[in-house]
């Protein structure tokens, strides 16, 4: 039930807003099939299986706005649900910044959905995970992981014409190995939409060499060190580039993006020339829809080019109100690579850190961007581009665009997952200098 | 971090994107959310049909959640409604033991057919993952309470407060901060009621009605000149109580240092926008902070924040035990340290209890989403690490014989598993204000409100921020500071952090 194809969805979107007596109305769809399994000390500790549709009906009166919802899909339920957003509509307060619902729209077909992967059964998911298990074991380790799969529509229609739909799967997959004793722990996580790609017992090995790598780590003085950043390292301090790219906030002078004076630093080169990065949902490596929750079409955006700011997201309000393209905030980033792996930009390093993780991630003062959080799962100390031997973990305090200053080197690009946000990008590992280590942490 | 606007925003509408939260369900009008779904009579039927067929089907335990989540969020910014919204999430969660493993599976289709069906998928479940299981899962006793009800001791249920009063109250709230120079206020009012429905195998039955409140503001300072910036939040705090919280009665009130004023079982948020508006102006012409070694006075506002971080989540067994090691991380207090009954984790004067029956606050209900009645324990008792927070299938891991009764599920369609209690730092044999505190200070900073925060995966390296910072010269307070955060004195530790900062402690 939850999963609808595009005629049924069609259907059900034009029979809701037949019932419609308001100025405007819009419909949004939605329904997830997902499954998953936590397993930790070597063995399955939770699982379970979710499925759940919603319709949303928004009216609108003028610029009276309402909304109402439910999950129930009869008649009667459908006529409810609208007469309840008209009803809300007529009692809300007037919006100054409401603006009327999009036309017609064109939006390319998108690749998010495989359908191996929304064949998934619960035997594929325990067998992923036995293998996973099976790798800790053999090497006397203890693995905790997290498998998690998601097959989804969504459809939006509305009174002027719109209509869209879209399907989508992904799986995200991540383990952590410690060693038997605690002394040592390596992380690996993949995310994919096609599950076919999921080899949980190579990301296992390879969690399972840096747990056992890391064993006996040293302490050495914080201070500011040349790193490497491996991508799961670069993606969650990216993304707080990428969360924040919206023009408003820069228009009222509460962004890194905030001109001192008023303005923003749109069209300003803020960061080194080399670093490219924007946003494509046809990309094949990582799919994501081609229109967003408000109709928008979802098109191929570039959002630092050269070390330029070259765009920045809007509301429709909002760019309506500057007299510019209401160009949607991106669902997925990329930033462009270079040719070296990883194994190349450790041989080329005199004196490093890798970094192969970062963990707790927060804002320290979000005027210039600087972040703290910490070195997990793995930090090696790099010596005449050989790995010497591993390093306690540090906390760092940091900002992306100072890092992004300081940029040595790109690596390959790769799809990796952020620990934090479960968000998905394709980025190259980074050798950057002067990374700011603050302090040592005992943490294994 | 998780749930910024970055989220994949496909399938909502302009409108449904006002919503701050959209992951909390569906969208209802008021008078429907004030009508009762269904009674204890009904919602009884309608577990007795999982239970019976999670029984034929061979688990051995199992146990329902019907749940339904009611939350209004009331939205405002400067001088007008960003958005009112009434959701709703209506649905069960089934979690069962079957071949000695946890099996669980949710719905929102609760109908005799949609339960029978989650509850198959469930017990399906528990038996395709028996082959990982080492040890079977082993409960631990617990009465069976048969039909039992509790509900929060509310005054006044804030989801029958019309909008308009709220909404008028966030405007005037607002209005304040704007005539005292905000740049930009954002404020608004997050109600929560959650109606949960648990039945077991063993015989119990139990309703719950649940109310939560938090009312707060942002209120922000730019400076466009130097492109600057400073965000005040609000000193309310989240709360189990209704709208009587905004009282703001004046015995609730408490001057403090550096002319601020706190709040105690009932807030006036006009009041504390005015407040705030004043001193974010102070924040941005505050001096920079010395980099360097200081004492600290740390409100209970801020406190709170440092105690859930570096005492909740270390006491809480599953992290200790290696069950969260792929994400939260596990603990420095390992099994050893417990075992040794004199691992010092404080000064002597540090006692923490851990409570989930204190009255007003977020954690009370009556028993926790397995059915196990709330309590109170210690978890450091004059400074030695006593014990942690475990649940049912925990316990005798402890050779303990009872819950804590510390199991939670956000969502009925999450799955339920050891969640922090209420977790409070006791006060000293002779309290001290905090001005006596301060008085005893050469060299400190005095920090109020919760702020930035981070800490490592085994909860020994921390970093906390705040919002706002005085510095203590000689005793007394001698300004306001900014861009201050700070991290343990030692680097292994926590532990030595508490043992340094704990040499007072206020009533």
């Amino acid at each position: 039930m939850p999963i609808m194809s595009k005629d049924e969805a069609q259907a059900l979107l034009k029979k809701v807003l037949s019932y419609s007596k308001a100025d405007e109305c819009e419909v949004n769809l939605s329904g997830t099939d997902s499954g998953n399994i936590r397993y930790a000390r070597n063995s399955v500790s939770t699982s379970g299986r979710v499925s759940q549709h919603q319709l949303v009906v928004s009216s609108a009166f003028g610029k009276k706005l309402g909304i109402a919802t439910i999950n129930e899909f009869d008649d009667a339920s459908l006529k409810k649900v609208v007469e309840r957003a008209e009803e809300l509509a007529r009692l809300a307060p007037e919006n100054p910044e409401y603006v009327p619902f999009l036309g017609p729209q064109t939006y390319a077909e998108s690749k998010t959905y495989i359908a191996a992967t929304a064949a998934i059964t619960p035997k594929l998911r325990s067998d992923l995970v036995e293998q996973s298990i099976k790798v800790a074991k053999e090497a006397g380790a203890v693995a905790a992981g997290f498998l998690e799969d998601n097959t989804g529509f969504v459809a939006m229609m509305n009174s002027k014409g719109l209509f869209a739909y879209n399907t989508s799967t992904n799986t995200n997959f991540s383990v952590t190995v410690r060693t038997a004793d605690g002394t040592g722990s390596g992380y690996a996580t993949r995310g994919y939409n096609d599950i076919t790609k999921l080899d949980t017992k190579t990301a296992t090995q390879i969690a399972t060499q840096k747990a056992v790598k890391s064993v006996k780590a040293r302490a050495i003085e914080p201070g500011k060190y040349t790193v490497i950043l491996e991508p799961a390292a670069v993606a969650v301090l990216l993304e707080n580039i990428f969360f924040r790219l919206d023009a408003r906030q820069a228009d009222e002078g509460r962004s890194f993006l905030s001109k001192a004076g008023g303005g923003t630093r749109l069209g300003e080169k803020l960061v080194d020339e080399r670093v490219n990065i924007y946003s494509d949902p046809l990309n094949p490596d990582l799919p994501t829809s081609t229109w967003n929750g408000d109709g928008r079409p979802q098109e191929k955006v570039s959002w630092i080019e050269k070390g330029v700011i070259k765009n920045l997201s809007y509301e429709r309000y909002w760019a309506e109100k500057k007299g510019v393209k209401a160009v949607p905030g991106p669902d997925a980033a990329i930033m462009e690579g270079g040719t070296k792996s990883l194994e190349e930009l450790i041989a080329g390093t005199k004196k490093g850190v890798l970094v192969t993780r970062l963990w707790y991630i927060r804002d320290v003062d979000p005027q210039s961007l600087l972040l703290t959080g910490l070195t997990r799962d793995g930090t090696f100390y790099i010596e005449n581009g050989r790995i010497q031997y591993p390093i306690k973990n540090f906390r760092f305090n940091e900002s992306p665009i100072i890092m992004l200053n300081n940029l040595e080197e790109l690596g390959k690009v790769e799809r990796t997952v952020s620990v934090e946000s479960n968000q998905n990008y394709l980025l190259p590992p980074l050798k950057v200098r002067d990374f700011t280590f603050s302090s040592l942490s005992d943490a294994v | 971090m998780k749930r910024r606007n970055f989220i994949q925003m496909a399938g909502l509408s302009a409108g449904a994107m006002m919503l701050p939260f959209t992951g909390f369900g569906r969208e209802v009008d008021l008078a429907e959310l004030l009508t009762p779904l269904m009674d204890a009579k009904q919602k009884k039927q309608l577990a007795d049909i999982a239970l019976n067929t999670t029984r034929s089907l061979g688990a051995t335990y199992t146990d329902v959640r019907i749940g339904r989540y009611l939350n209004q969020f009331v939205t405002t910014r400067e001088k007008r409604v960003q958005g009112v919204s009434n959701t709703e999430s209506f649905g069960i969660g089934i979690r069962v033991i079957a071949n000695g493993t946890w099996g669980f599976a949710a719905t929102n289709q609760v109908t005799a057919d949609g339960i029978k069906k989650a509850a198959e998928k469930a017990v399906a479940i528990a038996k395709a993952n028996s082959k990982f299981q080492k040890e079977p899962v082993k409960l631990a006793a617990n009465p069976s309470y048969g039909e039992v009800s509790w509900k929060t001791p509310i005054v006044k249920n804030a989801f029958e407060v019309p909008v308009k009063e709220k909404v008028d109250l966030l405007l005037a709230a607002n209005a304040k901060a704007l005539e005292k120079g905000a740049s930009f206020v954002n404020s608004q009012m997050f109600l929560i009621n959650e109606q949960k429905y648990f039945a077991s195998s063993e015989g119990s039955y139990i309703d719950q009605d649940v109310y939560r409140f938090q009312p707060g503001f942002t209120v922000s300072m730019v400076d466009r000149q130097s492109g600057s910036f400073k965000t005040r939040s609000a000193f309310s705090a989240p709360v189990g109580m209704g709208y009587e919280y905004l009282d703001g009665k004046p015995e609730d009130k408490i001057s403090g240092p550096g002319g601020i004023i706190l709040y105690n079982k009932s807030y006036d948020i006009i009041e504390d926008a005015t407040m705030a508006a004043e001193q974010a102006k102070e924040m941005i012409a505050a001096k920079s902070v010395e980099p360097g070694k200081y004492d600290l006075v740390l409100e209970p506002s801020h406190m709170w924040l440092t105690i859930h971080e570096s005492v909740g989540h270390p006491t809480e067994l599953d992290r200790v035990l290696g069950y969260e090691a792929n994400y939260a991380g596990t603990s420095f207090l390992t099994f050893d340290k417990w075992q040794s009954k004199k691992f010092k984790f404080g000064s002597d004067i540090v006692n923490f209890v851990a409570d989930k029956t204190q009255v007003g606050s977020l954690g009370a209900v009556g028993y926790d989403d397995e059915g196990v009645k709330c309590k109170k324990w210690d978890l450091i008792k004059d400074g030695i690490l006593v014990n942690y927070q475990a649940i049912r299938d925990q316990v005798s891991l402890l050779g303990q014989k009872e819950s804590h009764g510390c199991c939670y599920s956000q969502s009925w369609s999450d799955v339920q598993f050891q969640r922090m209690p209420n977790v409070s730092l006791q006060p000293g044999k002779s309290p001290l204000t905090p001005e006596q505190m301060i008085s005893g200070v050469e060299k400190g900073i005095y920090i109020v409100k919760d702020g930035s925060f981070s800490i490592d995966q085994q909860r020994y390296n921390f970093q906390f921020g705040g919002v706002l910072f005085f510095e203590i010269k000689n005793g007394k307070i001698a300004g306001m500071l900014k861009d201050v955060a700070y991290q343990p004195t030692h680097r292994n530790s926590g532990i030595l952090a508490w043992r340094f900062a704990m040499n007072a402690i206020t009533g």
